[in-house]
């Protein structure tokens, strides 16, 4: 199994380790429920250095990224400013979800997801060739989010002189200052920032957040945070064979300047023109019970699938992301251990700095 | 490395069942179970007065993870449920042997149940 460099922290901070897509990580310290609570009421960390950086070099960067994901990086006018978007096969397929940040002219980093790595990399690399670009897999450095309503004044406490280089920062951009890269994203709904620095700076940065009353999060609170953030996992909400249409991530696909070719637009347009017929709602369940993953919705509008269904700390019952038919609303059923529950039907997001919005 | 105590007795399915000395027993979930599931959400027990057949899945606990049924050692008769799991299911987490308890019950034969070195070997097999 593959370790980050904050395997040890990990370890000694009691981390029940897992096998997450190859990588030894923590699911929790302890209780996954306490750290979600944390994360939404105060500040909490994560160690995502399995998930893969990749820097794109070159005068035809801007000009290949266009080429290769649905969103258009040409909207990214200031330096550090960063999108979100879906990276498609020809069949309009999702690859993978990714953020991508314009360093500067000729220079974008691309985040990808840690199971899809080897994939994204290939991918990638393949569709190069007809570009002059440098493609570097950066694999010297390191990632830590820290998420919640103080996560970036304890940031600021944590590492001297970040302060003063990211008090202007806007959400959904970044700075850097040396090898340090500040963004002020995540995969939450709080605010916070992702911290990627190098490899040999993590472990000390890490126990300097600590100190300064972060509290280590794991996997698991790291999956009920972003469900009820209304945020969709690769794997669960989309995959090589659903379209970002059909997966509520329409807004992701930027169809403005109808010169840009990209790879899957024919097959976007194709499934516009025919028409969307499912989408991505939300769920609660009215009584007690978990939804569980695949289980089997029954709308009044026709079936449908739970694509990621866990328990809501923060509201207290159990929802879930689905793939319903696209007119679904109201009351719905789902088929839980033999048991048909009513659940309801409502749009994501549920949570959003720490607010119930369902 | 979980906790077993020697104070009560095992099933092979991570139940713990204690003699109360009255006539009642009580029963629950092991340190080992409750750690493998994680923090649990909901708890659904039986009433009391039902009747239940050995082996027959009588409890729930269900976790954000997963729900995993919690097994009758015999036959017996629910005398009692632990109410406070309704509010605080978290009790299942902090305190399996103690205040986490699941019910207590009336049985005339206990079936085979192990003691905790048999357990602990249960435990270690897994």
């Amino acid at each position: 199994m593959n370790k980050t460099c904050l395997n040890n922290q990990h370890i000694k901070l009691n981390g029940k380790m897992v096998d997450f897509g190859g990588w030894d990580m923590p699911l929790n310290y302890g209780s996954q429920i306490d750290e979600h609570h944390f994360v939404r009421n105060d500040a909490g960390m994560f160690d995502v250095s399995h998930m893969c950086i990749i820097d794109i070099k070159g005068d035809s960067s801007q000009e290949f990224i266009r080429f290769l994901i649905a969103n258009d990086v040409k909207k990214l006018t200031f330096k550090g400013q960063a999108l979100y978007s879906c990276m498609l096969n020809e069949n309009g397929g999702v690859i993978d979800d990714l953020i991508v940040y314009y360093l500067e002219d000729g220079f974008y980093r691309l985040v990808v997801n840690a199971g899809t790595t080897r994939k994204d990399l290939e991918w990638i690399s393949k569709q190069s060739e007809k570009f002059d670009i440098a493609i570097n897999h950066r694999q010297d450095l390191a990632m830590i989010a820290v998420q919640g309503p103080n996560a970036i004044p304890k940031t600021y406490q944590a590492i001297p002189g970040t302060e003063e280089i990211c008090k202007d920062l806007k959400p959904f951009s970044a700075v850097s200052i040396g090898s340090l890269f500040i963004a002020r994203t995540g995969y939450t709904g709080e605010d916070g920032f992702e911290i990627i620095l190098p490899e040999k700076s993590a472990e000390f940065t890490w126990k300097m957040l600590l100190d300064a009353g972060v509290k280590p999060c794991g996997l698991g609170a790291r999956d009920t945070l972003r469900l009820e953030a209304g945020m969709s996992l690769y794997g669960s909400e989309m995959n090589e064979s659903i379209s970002p249409l059909e997966c509520n991530l329409s807004w992701t696909v930027d169809l403005n300047d109808a010169d840009r070719n990209f790879i899957g637009k024919k097959a976007i347009e194709e499934l516009r023109s025919a028409g969307i017929k499912y989408k991505v709602s939300g769920l609660i369940l009215n009584d007690k019970g978990v939804i569980r993953d695949h289980q089997k919705v029954i709308t009044a509008d026709g079936e449908g699938e739970v694509t990621s269904g866990s328990f809501s700390p923060s509201i207290g019952k159990s929802i879930a992301l689905a793939r319903l038919p696209i007119k679904s609303s109201g009351e719905c059923n789902i088929e839980v251990r033999n048991k048909s529950l009513s659940a309801k039907i409502v749009k994501p997001p549920f949570v959003r700095n720490g607010k119930i919005l369902v | 490395m979980s906790d077993i105590r020697d104070d009560r007795q095992y099933t092979k399915t991570h139940e713990w069942v204690m003699d109360n000395g009255d006539g009642t027993f009580t029963l629950g979930i092991t340190d080992h179970a409750q750690e493998l599931l994680g923090d649990m959400v909901f708890v659904e027990l039986p009433s009391s007065g039902d009747q239940i057949s050995a082996e027959s899945e009588f409890c729930v606990v269900e976790s954000v993870k997963a729900a995993s049924g919690v097994y009758a050692p015999s036959d017996l008769e629910v005398v009692e449920v632990n109410e406070s799991l309704e509010d605080e299911p978290e009790l299942v987490n902090s305190s399996c042997y103690d205040d986490g308890w699941l019910v207590k019950f009336k049985s005339n034969d206990l079936g085979e149940l192990i003691n905790s070195e048999e357990y602990q070997e249960v435990v270690d097999s897994e």
